[in-house]
């Protein structure tokens, strides 16, 4: 159902409702706003707490953006998170050296991704159904692994980095790999074969097939670097509160779904720009840090979440089938255009 | 999302008759090995402990699996059409509260249930003019629905919360008697799971749903109203939803703005572990009652014999994997045989 | 067949790498938690630095933010009302904020952030985490905010006071003394907590196990601690899989008042009712039901609302320079009387109110 506005491009239509743009553009508009007339928004204080708080969505949203682009989706990535964490306090606790235990966390995550992939590509299971079931059971086992205890007493200079900002300016030091890692990923999925097959696979899996794509490893290889990401995620989680839980980092997985769809990335496959996803995760960061200043309720918070994230679906459709219909009255001889699918 | 992994059983073979039987006992034997890894377990568990299954055993087994129970045939609903509804355990939270509300301020009871149906029914249908107006995948619109329809929730009741004591004694008597070992919610659930299974295989409307999930382009030229019958899936699972949280106020005399949360995950658990597919078209109501129950079941086999709580969620999603893995490949192996029997037809036809 | 083995062993070949690697790293000697011990991760307390003056006047016009585990959680609503009532009283303003999960810790950090930027003059908080929250609260008193936790602290180092609810040590201790006086000192018991990682819980737990070695109570078994993870459902499974696992139950305490809510509606509407006996700790409007039909026969609480009021209080003095947080140091704490700061600066309530059916009809919390 997707394929229409690829299949017809329209220059001027598409111009006009490139939905990652208006949710930068949105992104700018409510940063301007905050520093104009939000108290405390402004100072390098806050924005390091905005950034520092933001970065685990920042980070999965990498490899979740082009998971989703080539048409599958990874639920677990709260779990792995977590499930790190909690192989880190572990090891950490039977004395192990954090400069060991933290490559074996990320392996963990290499693992973790490739049952997911191996799941999804080899039995051919649908993504959503296999990453559910990984939700709980990584979930489980981190629970297992770490039972009731809170490890907190991670070495100082490690810390430092999971909370500290770079020099006094207000960019946190943890948003330096993030950067790395934004520029890799948009260097693949906007300037490399890679990309352009992740988008042919999303767009029509037997087509990409034809082409030539390897879609099982191309989708494996997806699956391996959001778990990869992920643990991660769970072991700057770690530092960054200073505390390893079985249950760190839970529900994260919506959060990221909901920023990912924010910017734009279309839950069908075959869509989607890396700049959008990170707009619309920095665009729910920011807002919800306003929405504390200005003394928003969390109960409205999740309400406004909801609306943007139904909105944010809709309203591209929406604006697709106008322009549609629009196109067919300035178009003297109605094209046949399917209804929509 | 997509769900491009097309459900391999599609090729139908020309003479559908032997096919679509195997078909049928496949999916029946799937239903039967729920069953049975479900009595093996509740005998195991039995003779290990032989308190595990007396009168008040089978009691709480039974009510333990009603509220689940009626969730996941709405969800199965949903699913069948290839669809999903993230949003029942904010549906299930909200009408527990409007319930206990009513019942609090001096409400009939049986009013109350009505109400709760209602109010979820409602949801479902905004749940399902989204998706089947706004032509947008069902995943994104219900968890919209599911954080709106909790801040709704949690900005009405604030904090306040409902307790046993503000509900009429024949209410909350009415969510833990029964006849014997069988209790009232038990029999209420049977009924609407029997009634609900018996409209999705006999009724024209309710066979569309399976067509529609095999197949929305040839279910829409084949003349399927695709729109109403997603619309009525969808209050279906809204309405279902709603008559589990009145139930939910029943049995545990207890609602606050939290109530329900996260539980969406547990329902699609149970459906897929009934063996209704992700992928649409496949499945029955019966099967997801029976996941619902097996899941249920294996939350009070643990504690009755000893196992660590701890234990409980890892289990939980290993048996999911399992489950999809299981049919996954059951399903190839069918598609193999009724492949190679259409061949055979065929060649037999030419010869 | 090749799309099959290509990418598998590559991957075993990167696992080798980072193995290989990870055990160089250990070879040549890390950071571990032996080496690391020495430098404590706690900051030092502002409170030893800083001297008190007990007659400073009490300053009005102050902004007091709580931030309790959860918001939309009647126990902390009631906690919290307390706190405004006090705060108010004082000429201060109130504020409340919050997450509506008690487990979202990275939400309740952020909501510190927010209250450091905010510059509010004390927050009054109850933790979702000992640790998690360590480095925003150091953060906002390196701001000039002053920190009291109540209700769940934080790591010693990380605030300014902990108002306890009782003394862990007197709240474990009545629990076993409610439950033998109920079973008359025989029997099984079992324990139905939170979650795993609740720390009152666990702390309390710990003080139950210490009563129980005492001679009077040789007779009682305590035969399982459960969690039910303050969830209805689970807590309702997990005191069913105790009446199963040891027909021969005398008695449950259940140290959290979703948990005992939960047992006493199951209890109450199975043959267990009055044959098992429940404690532990509820609130009164919960537990009301359960009292009047027999099912439970004591309980215990503090009173919640005393603890935000107490929080406030407290507040209000380390704001106004009347106490620092030292242990020793004695203020007044309104209408409530004269509170010494303890052993880690923490302040305790009182002993807990124990409600049974002569007195419950006294309280509505």
């Amino acid at each position: 159902m997707t394929d229409l506005g690829k299949a017809a491009p329209r220059p001027w239509a598409r111009d006009a409702l490139r939905w990652d743009t208006a949710v930068g553009a949105l992104l700018v508009v409510l940063l301007v706003c905050s520093f104009a007339f939000v108290d405390n928004f402004g100072n390098a204080l806050n924005l390091s707490f905005l950034i520092g708080n933001t970065l685990p969505i920042a980070l999965i949203a990498l490899p979740m953006t082009l998971l989703v682009v080539s048409g599958e989706i990874d639920l677990s990535v709260g779990s792995t998170a977590g499930l790190a964490g909690a192989v880190m306090g572990r090891l950490w606790n039977a004395g192990m050296a954090i400069e060991v235990i933290i490559p074996l966390c990320v392996l963990l995550g290499v693992v973790c991704g490739l049952v997911n992939g191996l799941l999804v590509t080899r039995l051919g299971l649908p993504s959503l159904a296999v990453t559910i079931g990984t939700l709980a059971a990584y979930r489980g086992i981190a629970q297992i692994v770490l039972g009731s205890d809170s490890v907190t007493d991670f070495p100082q200079q490690y810390l430092d980095f999971g909370s500290g900002r770079i020099g006094g300016s207000f960019v946190p030091q943890a948003a330096v790999p993030w950067a790395v890692l934004l520029a890799v990923a948009v260097l693949v999925l906007h300037a490399t074969p890679v990309g352009r097959s992740l988008f042919a696979v999303g767009a029509s899996q037997e087509a990409a097939r034809f082409a030539g794509v390897r879609v099982k490893r191309l989708k494996l290889s997806m699956f391996v670097a959001t778990g990869t990401v992920s643990a991660l995620t769970g072991v700057f989680w770690a530092l960054h509160y200073a505390s390893a839980r079985y249950d760190n980092a839970t529900g994260l997985e919506l959060s990221v779904i909901a920023a990912v769809l924010l910017g734009g990335i279309d839950f069908d496959g075959g869509r989607g720009t890396l700049g959008g996803a990170v707009a619309g995760v920095f665009l729910l960061g920011a807002l919800q840090n306003v929405m504390s200043l200005v003394n928003v309720s969390a109960q409205s918070q999740t309400l406004i979440t909801g609306v943007l994230l139904v909105v944010s679906v809709l309203a591209p459709r929406v604006a697709r089938q106008v322009a549609r219909a629009r196109h067919r009255t300035a178009a003297a001889p109605p094209p046949p255009v399917p209804a929509a699918t | 999302m997509t769900m491009t992994a097309k459900p391999a059983p599609a090729p139908a073979p020309s003479g559908a008759a032997p096919g679509g039987g195997l078909l049928d006992r496949v999916l029946k034997v799937r239903e039967l090995a729920i069953a049975v890894v479900l009595v093996l377990m509740l005998l195991a568990t039995q003779l290990d402990n032989s308190a595990f299954l007396s009168e008040q055993g089978i009691k709480d087994l039974l009510l333990n699996a009603t509220i689940l129970v009626l969730v996941g045939v709405g969800q199965a609903t949903v699913v069948i059409t290839r669809n999903v509804d993230l949003s029942v355990g904010s549906t299930l939270g909200v009408t527990a509260f409007a319930a206990g509300e009513f019942l609090r301020g001096g409400g009939n009871p049986l009013l109350a249930v009505l109400i709760a149906v209602a109010l979820g029914a409602g949801f479902g249908v905004v749940n399902g003019l989204l998706v089947s107006l706004g032509q947008v995948p069902a995943l994104v619109v219900t968890l919209g629905t599911l954080y709106i329809i909790r801040g709704l929730d949690s900005i009405w009741f604030g904090s306040r919360q409902i307790t046993a004591a503000d509900l009429p004694a024949g209410f909350v008597s009415f969510g833990r008697d029964g006849l014997g070992a069988l209790p009232y919610l038990a029999v209420l659930t049977a009924v609407v799971l029997a009634a609900a299974a018996y409209y999705l295989r006999n009724y024209r409307s309710g066979r569309d749903m399976y067509a529609l999930g095999s197949s929305p382009e040839a279910a829409r030229l084949a003349g399927v109203p695709v729109r109403r019958r997603i619309l009525a899936a969808y209050v279906l699972c809204g309405a279902l939803a709603g008559l589990a949280g009145a139930l939910y106020l029943a049995r545990f005399g207890n609602v606050d703005s939290g109530t329900g949360s996260g539980y969406e995950l547990t329902v699609v658990s149970a459906v897929v572990v009934g063996g209704v597919a992700f992928t649409g078209g496949s499945g029955s109501l019966y099967g997801a009652a029976l996941g619902a129950l097996l899941l249920t079941s294996i939350n009070s086999v643990l504690p009755s014999i000893g196992v660590s709580s701890v234990w409980v969620q890892a289990i939980d999603g290993t048996l999911l994997l399992l489950a999809i893995a299981v049919d996954r490949v059951v399903a190839l192996r069918v598609a193999a045989v009724l492949r190679k029997r259409a061949a055979q037809t065929r060649s037999a036809h030419h010869d | 067949m090749s799309e099959r083995t290509t990418p598998a062993r590559r991957l075993t070949a990167v696992v080798a790498v980072v193995g290989v690697v990870a055990l160089g790293a250990a070879a040549c000697g890390g950071t571990t938690k032996n080496s690391s011990s020495k430098d404590s991760s706690s900051a030092p307390t502002a409170a030893s630095t800083a001297s008190a003056d007990p007659g400073a006047p009490l300053k009005k016009g102050l902004t007091i933010a709580y931030l309790p585990k959860a918001v939309n959680n009647p126990y902390f609503t009631t906690s919290d009302t307390g706190g405004r009532k006090a705060v108010e009283a004082a000429g201060s303003t109130y504020k409340e904020v919050g997450t509506s999960s008690s487990t979202d810790t990275a939400g309740q950090v952020s909501y510190v952030n927010t209250l450091t930027q905010q510059r509010v003059d004390a927050i009054a908080v109850s933790a979702q985490d000992p640790g998690a929250l360590c480095t925003a609260l150091n953060q906002a008193r390196k701001n000039g905010v002053k920190v009291v936790t109540y209700d769940s602290d934080t790591n010693a180092g990380c605030r300014d006071v902990f108002i306890s609810q009782a003394s862990s040590e007197d709240l474990g201790r009545t629990e076993v003394q409610l439950m033998a006086e109920q079973i008359g000192n025989k029997g099984r018991i079992a324990i139905l907590s939170a979650a795993q990682t609740a720390t009152n819980q666990n702390t309390w737990i710990g003080f139950m196990k210490d009563e129980l070695k005492k001679p009077q109570y040789k007779d009682i078994q305590l035969v399982k601690v459960a969690y039910g993870n303050d969830d209805a459902q689970t807590s309702f499974q997990q005191t069913q899989g105790l009446l199963q696992q040891y027909p021969d139950l005398k008695g449950i305490i259940s140290p959290t008042t979703v948990g005992i809510k939960a047992a006493a509606q199951y209890l109450s509407g199975s043959k267990y009712k009055g044959k098992v006996q429940l404690t532990g700790l509820g609130t009164p409007n919960d537990m009301r039901a359960y009292v009047a039909d027999g099912t439970v026969r004591s309980f215990e609480l503090w009173d919640p609302a005393k603890l935000g009021a107490l929080a406030a209080h407290t507040a209000i003095a380390l704001v106004s320079g009347r106490i620092t947080g030292a242990p020793g140091q004695t203020y007044t704490a309104g209408d409530m009387g004269t509170f010494t700061i303890g052993q880690d600066s923490t302040v305790v309530l009182g002993k807990p109110t124990v409600f049974d059916k002569s007195t419950i009809g006294q309280f509505n919390f």
